[in-house]
């Protein structure tokens, strides 16, 4: 197929199969997202972000755990691009390998918190009654409870590290895509097609992956790119608290933590990584705002 | 409901909160929070709930609140006695319900990082917090909403791409970052601003504390020279924050006005003729009221639940620093309190935009 | 200043009505004169009263709010002891028997008068309290039982009756110590709640007869002092103290060069640096006592080998963290007593050698192994495990660095499980014995022995003839043959200890031209106002 009968297919007012059909709304999907120039500029940078972090040994200029204590806040130059840090250390390099823990850290709170939130919300709405009771009960604790405690609580009973300030990262960020789901979930149920999925003798659980989940997960997945900046901040903030990443590993947010003893003389030291932290949270955010306008029913098409 | 998220960078919520939005589940809640007793109950288990999580999570924690309390230098035997004088050695369910008998009793117990009752800690900390969250949602309001309904009522346009602009940018931003410049420019070079602390030194405990709002107290007092000494000190991290929720509260002005400018019977108000001013402000705007109150609120309890990294570039006495801290040294009885206070918070302000929307939402009257 | 529109910019945009009449307060130039304002981070203090209060911004307000029997002069700290309460002491033939007597007029901050009475109650409560500080007066063989027959009073004599005829530099010293405090019986039996002593009431007010009184103190906040009229010694020139805890070392330093403040005590080397060029302030460097020390577990197999113990030792770079992230801050140091106490070395035998660690490890046989190093999350510790961590890989070790929070480090630390410690020690009273009873001294490495030395945490076995050595030196009443005993016992110590003190600490206190007299109290003491001025 050329071009042109490939979109011509896509476009189709009358799709043939259920795949066409499904490909031509992504499609559309994709047109409209197109047109969004700021959602674009925001993909684009998170593309770059994900070709540094694969290749970052090879792109990093020098090493970003070696130490020079006789060049220790250097200016940018031609040998640092963006100067060195308290120890010496060149800082692009540091944030070069950086990215891999942004990427991480956004990767996998976006991955845990997401699903536990559309499994309790999902089932609470679907099931109802004294089910529905109890998980929005525990829900509502879990969303009363001051998020700090919580994720202290969390890194401190677990021991500091990357690893389990994620992990508490998820723990307090589930409650939100919980009531959001349920919330679909109750719309979605009462839908005729359910209906008619049921008298053909689907049970509930089949119902619920096979129905219920599908169409949660628009709404869910541009809240989760709304919310990946707040998680890069978040744990940039665990970072600055000293219960983030561990020394030496060059995590964004404990960079600006080292460098904030630094930031009235020697202010590229934190205001580099503070960049990359913001360059990255905005390209989610452009990201996210793109996703809500094409995935978002009520927004609908432009 | 939107997403207070940690460390006080207000998160984002979805298109709708949604708790609020209408449907089976609105109505159900309604209904149960009808009655009043079923809203104490409600408050009273979820409050419960988050006694009981957070005491267990305490007891958990690796943290030895002994050590605080004896030091570093105590021998075993100051170690097992103050062990026992604080009644760790009996069981858990024991200890949480003579917590929950003093609690009742109206007592938060003593505070072992600071040394002071719990509720005399709180009374300072709170208000301190409070007029900090205060000033930074009017801020967020005044500026968020007209931002929003403008760039609604302009989709597209170039104020609407602005507002987005500036909104997203308020929720990449690292805090602490952005408040240190702000102190350095605002404060250092320019002078233009107070310090860091709630107050100049000359002003310092010299305004009789009433309400624990300084700018309230300072006014109530008619010492004008300590109102303006501590509107200069609270305005950049009240700006900070303000912006912050300002993000938050115009995003979703924008996206509530959108659906409603969609709506029929708006369509028909332009067919009748009506001004898109009146449109706007008058139809739209007014049906948005409800779920904006429910924003605000949620924006304001995410403030409330202590910016604790502006606290500490501020050197801001306030409620989030006093619980990390607390929490850091395995001071239990403060973590608690100051979780009761936040909680009741959340849980008063889920209450209060319900009862709003009842009275306020016309379908539901 | 009066530049109003950036304010009011704000204000139209966010259409806020209060704001019209208000005009910006500008900075004042400077604070008042009679009053001393001190940026500081104060959030250790839990606790005011001088039986319980163990933490340094603790002991600097207990230290003004109360007098001692004997104490040191802040303009003078290098005399050492002075008479202070008391005005002279004897000590009997035996050397067992110590006898006070009392000043006469003066007055506690109640009005009441100071008298042998309340001399003797203050250090009984001390012991019967049974808080952190009460080993400081332990050693003297007081206990809770007989604490009431041992130290005693007799018209204006105090008696203390010790169980070995010590030092009586060793016994001044501890008296010196805030623990030593002098408090008002009649008033804190006042607030008595059930077997407290008045404990909570006490930690909270004040009832001494220091040079200042306490006018407020708000935990994380600030607190705040003022004169007393009637101190013995005369009326402090500060009629106000304020501390304010300022957590951000830029704050601190931004507070400072406005002039909002003082005294900034808390800045980074950097930030010192920073205020170098202006012209307005100045930095005072105070050696103190802390020592920056190395731990290494005698119960890790790596550890705990000879060469490793003494390869460790080249594997710092001493001068390269001096003259980088500790500059100005930290001196080498690399032994336990600090300078400025009886019997402090300055022989500092080690470098920064690689080629010579290789060597040692080489010969025996050590080539590749990690080990785990727990730092509390301060970052000067951080940047020193950093180094440390950078050096040992040049060696074929590797480091692991974990951090932790205060509380979290010290309960591991306590345990024994600390492989690798990296972290300050600061001295509890005056003594030498404070730092070679904790470095050098453990009776008994049995994990169940429950002791606090710091050779105890690294489950060193200290030898037994430097046991006794350490021991000895407390009962040696020659002032000159006692430093030479110390001397002796630092340079075993140095041979074979795997303790490894590193560096000393230098406060940097940073001031407005006119403040004078600050002193932070050295390395012997705690902050003292009262002989501070301003010009």
């Amino acid at each position: 197929m050329t071009e042109m009968t490939t979109r011509a297919w896509l476009l189709s007012d009358a799709p043939q199969t259920r795949r066409q059909a499904r490909l031509g709304a992504l499609y559309q999907g994709w047109l409209t997202f197109r047109a969004n120039r700021l959602a674009m500029v925001g993909l684009a940078i998170l593309v770059l972000l994900v070709l540094v972090a694969a290749f970052a040994p090879w792109i990093a200029p020098q090493n970003p755990f070696a130490q020079d204590l006789a060049q220790r806040l250097q200016p940018p130059s031609a040998s640092h691009w963006l100067g060195t840090d308290a120890l010496g250390r060149d800082i692009l390099s540091r944030l070069i390998h950086g990215s891999r823990v942004t990427l991480f850290i956004v990767g996998t709170v976006a991955l845990i918190a997401p699903v536990i939130g559309l499994f309790v919300g999902t089932v609470a709405g679907f099931a109802g009654g004294w089910v529905d009771q109890v998980l929005m009960r525990i829900t509502d604790i879990f969303l009363a409870f001051p998020k700090l405690i919580l994720a202290l609580a969390f890194v401190a009973a677990l021991g500091p590290g990357i690893g389990n300030a994620v992990l508490a990262l998820a723990v307090t960020s589930w409650p939100p895509y919980a009531r959001l789901a349920r919330a679909e979930t109750l719309t979605i149920r009462r839908a005729d097609y359910i209906a008619a999925a049921r008298l053909q003798g689907a049970g509930p659980l089949r119902l619920l992956i096979g129905h219920v989940w599908p169409l949660c997960v628009s709404s869910l997945i541009v809240r989760a790119a709304l919310d990946m900046a707040g998680i890069i901040l978040s744990a940039a903030g665990l970072g600055f608290l000293g219960l983030g990443a561990q020394p030496p590993m060059p995590e964004w947010g404990a960079m600006i933590s080292d460098g904030r003893s630094y930031i009235l003389d020697f202010w590229w030291v934190a205001a580099m990584p503070g960049l990359a932290i913001f360059v990255v949270s905005l390209a989610f955010n452009l990201l996210g705002d793109g996703l809500r306008d094409v995935l978002d029913p009520k927004e609908g098409p432009r | 409901m939107a997403q207070p998220d940690i460390l006080g960078q207000p998160g984002q919520g979805g298109p709708v909160p949604a708790g609020h939005r209408p449907g089976a589940g609105g109505a159900r809640l309604r209904r149960r929070l009808r009655s009043l007793g079923g809203i104490l109950l409600s408050l009273a288990l979820t409050l419960l709930g988050l006694l009981l999580v957070t005491f267990v999570i305490g007891r958990i924690m690796p943290i030895d609140p002994v050590l605080k309390v004896v030091g570093e230098r105590a021998t075993q035997a100051q170690y097992d006695a103050a062990y026992q004088v604080m009644g760790l050695d009996k069981p858990i369910w024991q200890q949480f319900l003579r917590y929950m008998a003093e609690v009742l009793r109206g007592d938060f117990g003593r505070s072992i990082s600071t040394g002071h009752a719990v509720a005399q800690d709180l009374l300072r900390v709170f208000p301190a917090t409070l007029e900090l969250a205060m000033l930074g949602t009017l801020i967020g309001v005044c500026v968020g909403v007209p931002l929003g309904v403008i760039a609604a009522a302009r989709r597209g346009g170039w104020l609407d791409q602005i507002a987005r602009v500036v909104a997203l940018v308020g929720y990449s931003m690292p805090i602490f970052w952005l408040g240190l410049m702000g102190l350095l420019l605002f404060y250092g070079i320019l002078g233009w601003v107070g310090g860091p602390g709630r107050q100049g030194i000359i002003h310092d405990g010299m305004v009789p504390t009433v309400t624990g709002l300084i700018l309230v107290d300072s006014l109530m007092a008619g010492d004008w020279a300590a109102f303006r000494d501590a509107f200069s000190h609270i305005v950049l991290p009240a700006s900070l924050l303000g912006y912050f929720s300002l993000a938050y509260i115009s995003r979703m002005t924008r996206s509530f006005m959108l659906e409603q400018l969609s709506a029929e019977y708006v369509v028909t108000a332009r067919v009748k003729g009506l001004s898109e001013r009146r449109v706007i402000w008058t139809h739209a705007f007014r049906n948005i009221l409800v779920p904006l109150i429910t924003v605000i609120a949620l924006s304001f309890g995410s403030l409330l639940e202590g910016s604790v990294l502006t606290e500490i570039v501020f050197s801001w006495p306030g409620i989030g620093q006093y619980i990390t801290k607390a929490l850091l040294a395995g001071d239990m009885n403060a973590v608690l309190g100051g979780t009761v206070v936040i909680g009741t918070c959340f849980v008063a302000l889920n209450l209060l935009s319900d009862i709003l929307y009842r009275l306020l939402d016309p379908r539901a009257r | 200043m009066q530049n109003r529109f950036p304010l009011r910019a704000l204000f139209l945009a966010s259409a806020i009505g209060v704001a019209a009449p208000l005009s910006m307060s500008a900075a004042w130039a400077e604070t008042p004169a009679g009053t001393l304002v001190i940026a500081h981070q104060i959030d250790d203090i839990i606790s005011l009263d001088p039986g319980q209060s163990f933490e340094f911004s603790g002991q600097d307000v207990v230290r003004n709010l109360y007098d001692r029997l004997v104490d040191f002069d802040p303009l003078d700290l290098k005399a050492g002891i002075k008479p202070s309460l008391a005005q002279g002491w004897e000590v009997s033939e035996d050397g067992k028997t110590i006898t006070l007597t009392m000043r006469d007029g003066v007055t506690f901050h109640s009005g009441n008068p100071v008298r042998a009475e309340d001399a003797a109650w203050s250090l009984q409560r001390a012991v019967k309290l049974n808080k952190s500080p009460a080993f400081i007066l332990n050693q003297f063989g007081f206990t809770a039982e007989n604490v009431d027959e041992r130290v005693s009073f007799d018209g204006n004599r105090v008696i203390l009756q010790l169980d070995q005829p010590y030092a009586q530099s060793f016994v001044l010293n501890c008296l010196a110590s805030e623990v030593g405090s002098v408090i008002d019986k009649e008033t804190v039996l006042g607030h008595a709640e059930g077997e407290d002593f008045g404990n909570a009431w006490l930690s909270t007010n004040d009832a001494g007869s220091g040079p200042f009184t306490l006018a407020a103190w708000r935990p994380n906040e600030a607190v705040q002092l003022a004169a007393y009229a009637d101190y013995w010694q005369g009326a402090p020139a500060m009629a106000r103290v304020i501390v304010r805890h300022v957590q951000e070392s830029s704050a601190q330093r931004l507070l400072l060069e406005q002039g909002d403040i003082d005294v900034a005590r808390n800045l980074t080397p950097t930030d010192v640096e920073g205020i170098t060029g202006n012209e307005a302030v100045k930095v005072t460097d105070e050696l103190r006592g802390r020592i920056l020390y190395m731990g290494l577990s005698q119960k890790d197999p790596l550890l705990s080998q000879p060469a490793m113990i003494e390869a460790m030792k080249y594997l710092i770079d001493y001068k390269g963290m001096e003259a980088s992230f500790l500059k100005g801050q930290w001196k080498v140091h690399q032994n336990f007593l600090p300078e400025g106490y009886l019997g402090g070395s300055d022989e500092n035998p080690w470098t920064y050698d690689i080629e010579k660690a290789r060597q040692i490890l080489g010969d025996a046989g050590i080539t590749s192994g990690t080990v785990t190093t727990v730092v509390r999350d301060i970052r000067e510790y951080l940047d020193v495990a950093q180094t440390l961590q950078a050096a040992m890989a040049q060696v074929g070790l590797t480091l692991e660095i974990q951090q932790m929070t205060g509380a979290q480090v010290l309960d591991a630390y306590r345990a024994r499980q600390v492989p690798v410690f990296i972290g300050e020690w600061g001295p509890d009273y005056a003594d030498p014995h404070t730092n070679a009873s904790t470095f050098a001294h453990n009776p008994n490495n049995a994990d169940d022995a429950g002791l606090s030395q710091l050779a105890w945490r690294n489950s060193w076995a200290v030898p037994e003839e430097m046991n006794q050595a350490v021991e000895a030196a407390t009962l040696e009443g020659d002032t000159d043959k006692r430093v030479q005993m110390y001397l002796d016992i630092q340079k075993d110590y140095r041979e074979i200890a795997p303790i490894i003190p590193m560096f000393q600490k230098i406060e940097q206190a940073a001031m407005q031209q006119n403040v004078q007299n600050w002193t932070s109290g050295g390395s012997v003491s705690s902050v003292m106002y009262r002989q501070v001025t301003k010009e």
